[in-house]
């Protein structure tokens, strides 16, 4: 197995409040490898972007990493100080985020703030720089790139916006690329399109993908391999295939139940009964045990780890602890 | 013909988004309008539940507050029950209104933050004056057993409740007035997925127990697919194609519907292939002559660009396009 391009170990991220310590993020572990596509799913409040923010080293105040590693490339880069942090950030860790319009500057054209980001990282001209960014737009699919690349964010639709930031992103080449919900403020239509810019252009430079978003459908059509947070723990991690089409931790089947799809035919939708727990409420054991349909009395007490199951997967759940079963 | 509850036909809305006067003046500027719908038509029978489904910006909400009567069409009618809704009789209004009700996008808006549970449920009766005292409280109790709440949540103020608890407790009050007719707009594309599953089944049963009748208003195809008889698609505010809603998924007539089909993202890994989507909706300012789909379309005819098609009958409903003329006319 060659090193994994970025890796986190139990990675904790803490708000202390005045109510007490809220514990977000608990030991989360994953592995993205060189040119894959990691999908990140889980409902509101799983973990999902604090997880993203986390690895960039943008977690807001009061939020912090507790405890837990992060290497990229070998290299440890949560407890890096600003300065260098910062020079990863865009060179080597590229960002895409939900609303396109509030990830760009309003008061500056396309052109400068894809030339800014290129001459920040690298080291090159003025004229090179434009040059770059305008080939860059031209490949996320923006019509007349070389006119358009002087126009103000506002002069673009959503879709158009977002293609910018991708292209933002990929400005420095980097070596992995965070999208946090890319599409979510995109229409359907629009939203394929997107997809498929940002899938096509990693995977021609090579570069590594941590897509975060609450819509299966996306991670299926997009993904490797998919992650699945609940609570703040990760629930089940596996090949896209496999965990869509056979789940095996009870949240995960339970939630591709309640995906209405196109082919369906069933009357009704499986449900998963409740919501979530808030952070302060977390229950003790496995987080999901109040919901589980096939919960049994070591879930209530002992939280379980990730075990590790054929081909590459990995749940967190006791129904698949083989010396338990054995007793 | 007796089975129509709701019928709207030639619908049109304008809103007019000229700049001020004075600017208007000077700068020489025309007046200038959006058209929200033009010529709609559909109807709805009893017990059905009719989705429109259509991208942001085609007219899906704007529909929906002409058929509840929050905005005044600016052509056309809408007859509720066989009688023409009349905008300038407030009466009337009134006593259609107890009959039909509405479920918002975003149940963090849609409930008041300083009124109690309680009276949020209560207020449709109060207001149509359906019930007096004591029997009003065990009513509130009533329907909020009914959506899987209990009846000690009414002395909660809505900040207590999660997403979904909250679009529970709007459906409550939705049928609290004991409505034939209720109106979804995008009820759960502010919810979780696992929470969504919940709503929609929770509205399926209501409706298999009241007899009620939807118009499911959604830009998600599967939860339309999910739920709906019938199924109209919006394209920049003009009807482009109704069919009954299983008969829409294998066999989409416009190219359009075909589109929209094609984008949704493959959960079920079937492998199958699909054309790539290309380019978005238009201003709706300025929409393109013709066929407002004409530039997206794959099958562009000249006649597309100049005229707008007419709803032709199809196998499986109605839908605009020229393709399906059997001579181009």
């Amino acid at each position: 197995m060659a090193e994994p391009l970025l890796s986190v170990r139990d990675l904790v991220v803490e708000f202390p409040t005045r109510r007490g310590v809220l514990r977000a993020l608990d030991k989360v572990s994953f592995d993205i490898a060189e040119g894959e596509v990691l999908g990140m799913v889980g409902e509101s409040g799983a973990g999902k972007s604090l997880t993203g923010a986390a690895i960039i080293g943008l977690l807001e105040p009061p939020g912090r990493v507790a405890s837990g590693e992060i290497w990229l490339r070998g290299e440890r880069i949560d407890n890096l100080p600003r300065e260098k942090m910062r020079r990863i950030r865009g060179r080597r860790i590229g960002m895409v985020f939900q609303d396109p319009l509030t990830s760009l500057n309003p008061l500056y054209t396309v052109a400068q703030q894809l030339i800014e980001t290129i001459r920040t990282h690298m080291d090159v001209s003025d004229s090179e720089a434009r040059k770059r960014a305008v080939a860059l737009l031209d490949r996320v699919g923006i019509p007349a790139a070389a006119r358009r690349i002087d126009d103000y964010p506002h002069h673009f639709s959503g879709g158009m916006r977002q293609r910018v930031v991708i292209a933002l992103a990929l400005a420095a080449e980097p070596e992995l690329v965070i999208a946090d919900e890319p599409t979510t403020a995109l229409d359907v239509s629009v939203q394929a399109q997107i997809i498929d810019v940002l899938k096509e252009i990693c995977a021609e430079r090579g570069a590594s993908v941590m897509l975060i978003t609450h819509d299966m459908g996306v991670i299926a059509e997009t993904a490797d391999r998919v992650a699945v947070l609940y609570a703040g723990r990760l629930a089940e991690i596996g090949p896209v295939r496999d965990v869509i089409q056979a789940a095996e931790h009870p949240y995960t089947s339970g939630l591709m139940g309640s995906i209405p799809t196109l082919t369906q035919t069933a009357d009704r939708l499986t449900q998963i009964p409740g919501s979530m727990p808030r952070l302060n409420a977390i229950p003790q054991g496995c987080p999901f045990n109040p919901r589980c349909p096939h919960v049994f009395d070591r879930c209530r007490v002992e939280r379980p780890e990730l075990i590790a199951r054929p081909a590459g997967r990995q749940v967190a759940c006791w129904l698949y602890d083989k010396e338990a079963q054995n007793v | 013909m007796s089975d129509v509850l709701l019928s709207v036909e030639g619908l049109t809305r304008r809103f007019d988004v000229s700049k001020p006067w004075l600017n208007r003046v000077i700068e020489r500027d025309e007046r200038q309008f959006l058209t929200a719908n033009a010529d709609v038509s559909f109807e709805i029978r009893k017990g059905e539940t009719f989705a429109l489904v259509g991208e942001s910006g085609s007219g899906k909400s704007t529909i929906a507050k002409m058929i509840v009567g929050l905005l005044e069409p600016s052509e056309g009618q809408i007859r509720f029950d066989g009688d023409v809704m009349d905008f300038n009789s407030g009466a009337a209004m009134r006593r259609l209104r107890r009959r039909f009700q509405m479920i918002f996008q975003d149940p963090f808006a849609s409930l008041n933050p300083r009124w109690r549970v309680g009276d949020i449920i209560a207020e449709p009766i109060r207001t149509f004056d359906l019930m007096k005292g004591a029997a009003i409280r065990n009513e509130v109790g009533r329907l909020l057993d009914l959506v899987g709440l209990s009846a000690t949540d009414a002395e909660k103020f809505p900040h207590e409740f999660s997403g979904g608890q909250r679009q529970r407790i709007a459906i409550a009050r939705a049928l609290s007035s004991r409505p034939e007719f209720i109106v979804c707009d995008e009820p759960t594309s502010a919810l979780d997925v696992s929470v969504q599953a919940q709503i929609l089944n929770l509205m399926r049963d209501l409706q298999d127990e009241f007899g009620l009748t939807y118009l499911l208003i959604s830009h998600d195809l599967s939860v339309v697919r999910h739920m709906a008889n019938r199924i109209g698609v919006l394209y920049l505010g003009r009807l482009v194609e109704v069919a009954d809603a299983k008969r829409l998924f294998l066999d989409p007539q416009h190219p359009y519907t075909r589109m929209l089909l094609d984008a949704v993202p493959d959960l079920a890994l079937s492998g199958r292939r699909r054309t790539p989507v290309t380019g978005e909706i238009p201003n709706p300012i300025n929409p393109p002559p013709g066929c407002a789909f004409h530039p997206r379309c794959p099958h562009v005819m000249p006649i597309c660009k100049q005229v707008i098609p007419p709803p032709i009958e199809t196998a499986t409903g109605r839908a605009a396009c020229y393709l399906l003329a059997p001579t181009p006319a």
